[in-house]
């Protein structure tokens, strides 16, 4: 939490003016019981009518003073915590923008999600808690001592005895019930989980008539659940009339006490009627202060998860004096590449080394968790590697910046990931500038056209975010057609072509062959039949090349291959 | 001033529920001015819900009666008190007098003290018990809810959940029940004391004096208006604050799953300038929104300084005229006081009640989802199944309006295979859905073994089927325990049998604890290929006389992918089985193949009889099994 006070600094003035407002609004609250005080004790006690009007508009005039404060207060931490929460969002969303798919990995991309979104919202509205509440309950607290301190000494002695009391029983009672508060949430996960597990499962439960028994396990949790808050809300129902109790007794003692000083000349009736409002507020700002106790543990949680974010830096950084690029085209080579992911006891990939050229097609293949991804990702350096070189065009592609370095490269992805906009601009991500001919012209190479022509908009019509109203295939064509209107010197399929049908995996192979003819391609399959014909196939097996060469090669030389090929295809029909 | 922020403290109470307490105020309900969700028909749903609080009247009655003996001792007890201060200033006046022997009755006011300890106790104790009962008739009111939501969600179709997200049932099963938990459990005993509260407020205040009375209450409409005309305001920020959040939200979520993509394709800064114009906007509306309904509490306060300050002139002239006491000056400020807190909280709990009520509305609304199709009232029972199945003119759509199969006929013999064909997402869920009755069909029959299925208990058929899909479900518990899933009462023996038929036994004992190995939460700590491989084990167990196969595709590599092949292979043996296949060797091998296309079943027949058609199979089989120079497969 207090790392996170360094974002406050651009609004100091501000809170500086809420802390000076806030303190104005609550002396105006204190002075208000003193002056009514002055009424009873110089105006009601003399008779004298015109001093009873004259502090009463006085009074009028503190109390809009103490409303217009209040305001002001209200303009200035608003002001101050929405422009933290802006400043905070921005930073962690463009810190995040330069992770890597390490950090991606390592935070989970869901949970940076919700760090970038829910934490920050949580953590500003507790600052404008923070900055009208909290700093309130101390001023009142403390002017409120010092009030009761001047209007009489001796009878503060009372509060003296109310507070550790007051005190006490929050502290009592928040021990008992917090850790039951802890153990409810993690029962109501528990009883979330089971129901969640009902419902992916439906079909499973119902074909396997477990019904009463899924039945019997979420009534187990339930009631579970219903005895730690029953138990809870009976402990917390003792909170409100216990501090009830301090505090009328509270006044209750001043009166008494009071009185018998009043007696004695030390004190007047009104300073009394004066001291038992301020008694009040002074208790009253400790229940407020035990109240924002509660929610700074809450708070803190967010603010951990963000400052989780801020620590992590990316590993991954432009060189300072990037090599300008050279005139070759297209030319990738590994040279013992080996890289493992942060933590894995064995390499993902270990002594890679292979070269492809412009116009050849090279293809990866094996099994899952052979490392065909891994390898891919390498190459526009989503990941930089542990031993070894990875040259494009014959520069270290660490010694290239990211943007040099993807310039070159068309990249399409195993998951198919669309934005929100239209077609047109989705096929544009690849290359800002094309003109409608070229992005037209990519969708019909990546057999996108026909079913874009069928929409009732076109190449303007909208994709909803995250890609819902168009299918898995259509996406993965689209995702392609991004690429291929970029016109790269390098492309990278990442077994892109796996939610096409039969035909259209034909026919957008076809069409590809003769679009990439100069480039140079990098496919990774799981089919066989679609890199049958790769200038050459690299087998991957545990992270090792286990043969490179073409099928036919292959079929001869490498035993992994021919078992690859032998479980997609029964025997009679491998050539 | 004693009662007046009885119920602020309650821990589980969020930032936008909290009334806010408080001599003059200042402390805010941060909330205010937020919209609130509204039920369509609010009148019918709550007194639904009050049909689930019936069983407990008894109760609620206690909590009404302590609820009311509580607050109206705390209103008497200001007045009480005041009459000690009154004592207290009529004797020091008569002293200043010079009245001679006059002192201060301190037996008295020691009377009314140890009285009014005993109404403080008192009170203290009826507000506990009022509390206590409640957090019982509370969450056991919202424990048969829940109960009653998991029980209907067990009778409703598949129909209903295909159509919902996960998140969405889960969200009215659990946050909207939660919801109507911490109504019942807060507010409610909340509204009583609020308006005993504001009634008793007033008669004491009229007991005191009705000119004054008559001022604070025309404080009231003025604090009406202010916080009326500001709540519509600061609405419209917070609909815009949402409608920024959400464009927020939305851009963050796209861009950090497309991160690799808005990377490669150089797109970072330009989604930077996204964000911050979204950012931007947010903060115009969310600084907007907070100021606005930051500033209801202090107009209110405000107001209610107003009443103070004419209570306090008013009064003291009226005590200087011998028109009413002291101590009733001090009564009444602390009953000013408590007025307009109650009167504030009842204006949040109006929006809380709304809200809750929208809440029971969604929860009320699963409970009346139309229910499967009843049993049929004479079950008939296959006592040893053959595994015959027969369609006979089948027609069904998910979609009245659109038919998926229409008149279909097909005749399965015992131990035929049956191989489902087609492109991903061509519907192969759709055979499943009417052979185990998930879903109704729309006209025809299925019959097995000459029967009707619905002349059969749902339970009985989908006991006759054994189950394996790609989308492996296994749950939260042990090895043993998910593989055991498959029957009830399964021995050990059993279980390790199953197991080893499903090549899974070698595996299994190779994890830290074996059968006894908890399944983490996602299933992660198996990988995909020894998930498909207990799932088979499982069905192996349940030894159906029908099976329902899902071949495992790419997802799984080469090795576990044999093994799969070979358990599979071992559990078909002599079983009627529905394969949706994947290999060619499967295909051709099968009896019967039904091409799937779209959702449809275009074509069925046995391979050699749908090449011979020409159709969609044959051309699929040319294009990709035989065409090109030499290999082909299916995907």
């Amino acid at each position: 939490m207090i790392k996170l006070i360094k974002f406050l600094k651009p609004f100091q003035i501000p809170i500086y003016l809420v802390l000076g407002l806030v303190l104005l609004q609550s002396l105006s609250e204190l002075y208000l019981p003193t002056l009514m005080a002055d009424i009873v004790d110089k105006g009601v006690v003399t008779g004298d009518t015109d001093y009873i009007w004259k502090i009463g508009g006085f009074m009028l005039l503190v109390a809009a003073g103490g409303m217009v404060c209040s305001i002001a207060a209200s303009f200035y931490s608003a002001k101050a915590a929405s422009g933290f929460g802006k400043l905070l969002r921005s930073r962690v969303f463009s810190h995040v923008g330069n992770f890597s798919l390490h950090e991606f990995d390592q935070l989970g991309t869901a949970s940076l999600i919700t760090r970038t979104t829910n934490d920050i919202t949580q953590i500003q509205q507790v600052l404008v808690m923070m900055l009208r509440m909290m700093a309130m309950a101390p001023m009142m607290c403390i002017g409120g001592i010092i009030m009761a301190y001047s209007k009489d000494a001796k009878l503060t002695l009372v509060l003296a005895v109310a507070l550790p009391v007051l005190v006490l029983a929050i502290v009592v009672i928040a021990r008992k019930g917090i850790p039951l508060f802890k153990a409810m949430q993690v029962k109501l996960d528990n009883l979330n989980r089971v129901l969640r597990e009902n419902l992916t499962g439906i079909r499973v439960i119902r074909s396997f008539n477990r019904v009463e028994h899924e039945k019997k396990r979420f009534d187990e949790a339930n009631w579970d659940l219903t005895q730690t808050a029953i138990k809870v809300n009976k402990i917390m129902a003792a909170m409100m009339p216990i501090m009830m109790i301090v505090l009328n007794l509270t006044t209750v003692a001043i009166v008494w006490f009071g009185g018998i000083r009043i007696s004695n000349g030390h004190m007047q009736v009104g300073d009394m009627m004066a001291f038992i409002q301020y008694a009040m507020q002074i208790m009253f700002s400790f229940i407020m202060l035990s109240m924002m106790f509660v929610m700074i543990p809450r708070a803190s949680v967010s603010a951990v998860r963000i400052n989780e974010v801020l620590a992590t830096n990316a590993d991954i950084s432009d060189p300072k004096v990037p090599v300008s690029s050279t005139d070759k085209k297209g030319h990738v080579e590994f040279q013992h590449v080996t890289f493992s992911y942060p933590g894995a006891e064995m390499p993902a990939i270990s002594n890679i080394s292979f070269s492809m050229e412009p116009g050849k097609v090279t293809a990866i293949i094996g099994g899952t968790g052979s490392g065909k991804s891994t390898l891919i990702n390498l190459i526009p350096r989503f990941y930089d590697i542990d031993n070894g070189k990875i040259l494009v065009d014959g520069v270290d592609v660490r010694d290239l910046t990211q943007e040099q370095l993807r310039e070159k490269i068309g990249f399409v992805p195993q998951q198919a990931i669309l934005f929100t906009g239209s077609i047109a601009e989705n096929i544009r991500y690849g290359k800002e500038e094309a003109t409608i001919e070229e992005v037209e012209h990519a969708a019909e190479i990546a057999q996108a056209k026909e079913f874009i022509s069928t929409m009732p908009d076109g190449f303007d019509a909208v994709i909803a975010q995250g890609g819902t109203n168009v299918s898995g295939g259509q996406k993965q064509r689209l995702s392609i057609a991004r690429a291929l209107v970029r016109k790269p010197e390098i492309y990278i399929f990442d077994d892109s072509f796996s939610a096409l049908d039969f035909k259209t995996d034909a026919k957008l192979r076809a069409a590809l062959k003769r679009e990439t003819g100069d480039s140079t391609v990098l496919i990774v399959a799981q089919r066989v039949s679609t890199i049958i014909d790769a200038d050459q196939i690299i087998v991957l097996d545990n992270g090792e090349i286990a043969g490179i060469g073409t099928h036919r090669g292959l079929m001869e030389s490498s035993e992994v291959y021919r078992e690859i090929v032998m479980s997609q295809l029964s025997e009679e029909e491998i050539a | 001033m004693s009662r007046d922020s009885k119920h602020q403290t309650s821990e589980q109470n969020s930032g936008a529920r909290k009334p806010g307490p408080g001599p003059g105020g200042g402390f805010g309900p941060m909330g205010m001015g937020m919209p609130v969700q509204k039920a369509k028909n609010f009148k019918g749903t709550l007194n639904r819900l009050i049909t689930y609080l019936k069983p407990y009247k008894l109760q609620l009655l206690a909590v009404l009666l302590t609820a009311i003996i509580s607050t109206i001792f705390a209103i008497v007890s200001p007045k009480i008190m005041g009459k000690a201060t009154t004592k207290l200033f009529e004797g020091l006046m008569m002293k200043l007098r010079g009245v001679p022997g006059a002192k201060i009755d301190f037996d008295y006011i020691g009377q009314i003290i140890i009285f009014l300890i005993g109404l403080y106790i008192l009170s203290a104790i009826f507000a506990y018990i009022q509390q206590y009962i409640m957090a019982g008739v509370a969450q056991k009111t919202v424990y048969n809810l829940r109960k009653e939501v998991e029980e209907k969600l067990n009778r409703l179709p598949l129909k209903y959940f295909d159509a919902r997200t996960h998140g969405e049932i889960l969200s009215r099963a659990v946050n909207d029940v939660d919801n109507i938990s911490t109504t019942l459990q807060q507010s409610l005993t909340q509204l009583i004391t609020s308006v005993v509260t504001i009634i008793g407020v007033i008669i004491m205040m009229l007991t005191i004096s009705p000119l004054m009375t008559l001022i604070v209450i025309v404080t009231l409409p003025l604090s009406g208006i202010a916080i009326a005309k500001i709540a519509k305001k600061s609405q419209l920020y917070f609909k815009g604050q949402q409608k920024s959040l959400g464009q927020l939200n939305g851009h963050v979520e796209e861009m950090y799953t497309g991160h690799k993509v808005v990377k490669v394709f150089g797109h970072e800064q330009k989604s930077i300038e996204t964000f911050e114009g979204i950012n931007e906007e947010l903060y115009q509306s969310a600084w907007k929104a907070q100021f606005v309904s930051g500033m209801i509490m202090p107009l209110m306060s405000f107001i209610n300084n107003i009443g103070y300050v004419l209570v306090a002139v008013v009064g003291g002239i009226l005590v200087t005229k011998k028109a009413i006491e002291i101590g009733d000056i001090q009564a009444f400020i602390q009953y000013s006081r408590q007025f307009s807190q109650p009167i504030a909280q009842t204006a949040s709990i109006a929006n809380v009640i709304q809200s809750t009520i929208a809440s029971a509305e969604r929860v009320f609304e699963i409970l009346d989802e139309q229910e499967e199709v009843p049993e049929a009232s004479n079950p008939k029972v296959i006592a040893s199944p053959k595994g015959e199945v027969k369609f006979e003119h089948v027609s069904f759509g998910y979609d009245e309006e659109e038919l998926l199969i229409e008149e279909m006929n097909i005749d399965v013999k015992s131990g035929q295979k049956v191989a489902i064909v087609g492109p991903t997402g061509a519907g192969k869920t759709t055979l499943i859905n009417l052979l185990m009755r998930f879903y109704e069909i729309n006209s025809g029959k299925i019959l097995i073994d000459g029967m009707d299925t619905r002349d059969l208990k749902r339970e009985h058929l989908r006991s006759l089927f054994g189950m394996v899909l790609q989308d492996t479900w296994l749950f939260n518990s042990t090895i043993r325990e998910n593989i055991a899933y498959g029957r009830e009462g399964a021995t050990e023996d059993e279980i390790v049998a199953a197991a080893k038929a499903a090549n899974a036994d070698h595996f299994i004992r190779t994890l830290p604890d074996g059968y006894d190995t908890i399944l983490n939460e996602e299933a992660s700590n198996i990988s995909q290929g020894q998930k498909q491989l207990l799932t088979i084990a499982r069905a192996i167990l349940a030894n159906p006389a029908m099976l329902i196969l899902d071949e495992a595709t790419s997802s799984v590599d080469t090795r576990t992918e044999v093994q799969i092949q070979k358990a599979m292979d071992h559990l078909m043996q002599g079983r009627t089985s529905f394969v949706i296949a994947h290999r060619l060797s499967t295909i051709r091998n099968a009896d019967m193949i039904l091409v799937m296309n779209q959702g449809k079943v275009i074509e069925k027949g046995n391979h050699e009889e749908l090449l011979a058609k020409g159709g969609f199979y044959a051309d699929l089989y040319n294009s990709q099994f035989t065409g090109g120079n030499s290999v082909k497969n299916v995907g």
